[in-house]
């Protein structure tokens, strides 16, 4: 497979280099949101739609920016449109789909400060992705989040069983777990060559 | 005209010492973590970003504060995250100019500074109620706090993953570099070991400060 083909690029950012295993992009929702398997689901969901808008956003400020030269007001810009796209998603789930509205409650608007989305519009940009491209990488990264979260989800409500020292707080217990997850998905590097 | 009420905070030594130790950004309140474990991978590169973010918070500190009666409540967050993204380029561009091996290490994280709550959090929750030299001695306690701990990690893991300090080879060459702490997985288990090592000393603390009544 070529670096450049969709499949390799959606495979690199669902697997190999997984956003919140490898990259370390959105580790405050993988923390906190993690600790029911249906809610880790929604917030996925939620994160992939929020992925897609602001990737095809980026990709159009960053044209626009190209062309008049302003590449430095980037980074600005960018973090705007998140914003907005987020608003405006918000509006959008609250007037078509007041179900989904309240499943994913105060979720939506944290995606703003989740720093996988910026990253992915960073890295598109970085990268020279073309519109496919950009469509592939920020669909293999919205599924690569929803997969690392909801697997942590699922480790969590098992563990919530299990016999733990007190010293061990949440918090470290978590990571220690995430490190194991991101050790398994080390053995995906090398797929697709 | 502020409508609220402010609540200002005398200028002490704890405005410095709060964000080092008793509200560590990282150890204390698991905050701004994707660059923690992201660029600690040797402990130069946990140097820089830690300076880097300290510069950021101390800039957008002062202006947030000084421009704290004349940003609209409504609309502060959004004003607060255009004065942090400012900042973030002028480092970015600064880093390329000083040094472009940094600037590659780093990558986009530089950028990613941006997205960091830390610095929102700071801007949010104490910048906009307290004057500017309060701002300014508090951001440059949390920076600090932030570098510490970015170092904590950095140093362990080049230690063990590369073998050196900040470059300089530290063991003969029959080393074998224990790779696992340079990849990915190493930060997380690193940065566990130091909340576990932390969780550990705060029990023991709390164990004999109860027992204490009992013998006086």
């Amino acid at each position: 497979m070529s670096p450049d083909s969709h499949t390799f690029i959606f495979l690199n950012a669902f697997l190999i280099n997984n956003f919140v295993l490898a990259m370390f992009l959105g580790l405050c929702p993988f923390l906190g949101v993690s600790g029911k398997v249906k809610t880790a689901w929604n917030m996925g969901l939620a994160v992939i739609f929020v992925m897609l808008v602001s990737s095809v956003c980026a990709y159009v400020i960053n044209h626009l920016l190209v062309r008049y030269q302003l590449e430095f007001l980037r980074l600005i810009c960018y973090i705007a449109v998140i914003a907005s796209a987020v608003q405006l998603v918000e509006m959008f789930v609250k007037k078509f789909s007041p179900a989904l509205f309240r499943v994913l409650g105060i979720f939506l608007p944290l995606i703003t400060t989740n720093c996988a989305i910026l990253g992915l519009a960073l890295f598109q940009t970085n990268r020279d992705y073309n519109f496919t491209q950009c469509l592939a990488f920020s669909f293999g990264a919205g599924a690569g989040f929803t997969l690392a979260l909801v697997l942590m989800a699922g480790l969590r409500e098992k563990l919530e069983l299990a016999d733990i020292p007190d010293t061990v707080t949440q918090a470290a217990l978590s990571l220690m777990i995430a490190g194991m997850l991101s050790l398994t998905f080390m053995g995906f590097a090398g797929l697709g060559g | 005209m502020p409508t609220d009420p402010r609540t200002p905070e005398p200028l002490s030594l704890t405005t410095f010492t709060q964000g080092i130790w008793k509200e560590n950004p990282v150890f204390v309140m698991l905050l701004g973590l994707c660059p923690v474990l992201a660029v600690t991978n040797t402990a130069t590169n946990a140097l820089a970003m830690g300076l880097a973010t300290t510069f950021v918070m101390l800039c957008s500190g002062v202006l947030v504060s000084l421009l704290r009666k004349v940003i609209p409540k409504q609309v502060r967050i959004a004003c607060y995250i255009i004065i942090i993204a400012t900042f973030v380029t002028i480092v970015d561009y600064a880093i390329q100019a000083i040094s472009l091996d940094v600037h590659r290490a780093l990558g986009a994280f530089i950028q990613l500074i941006v997205a960091n709550c830390v610095i929102l959090g700071r801007a949010e929750s104490y910048a906009s109620k307290n004057a500017v030299i309060n701002s300014f001695v508090n951001a440059l306690g949390m920076g600090v706090g932030f570098t510490f701990a970015l170092l904590c990690l950095g140093v362990v893991r080049e230690i063990f993953g590369f073998g050196t300090l900040f470059g300089f080879e530290l063991f003969g060459a029959n080393f074998q570099p224990w790779a696992v702490f340079a990849l990915p997985p190493g930060g997380f288990f690193v940065l566990a070991g130091w909340l576990f090592l932390f969780a550990y000393f705060r029990k023991r603390r709390e164990a004999s400060h109860a027992k204490e009544p009992h013998v006086a």
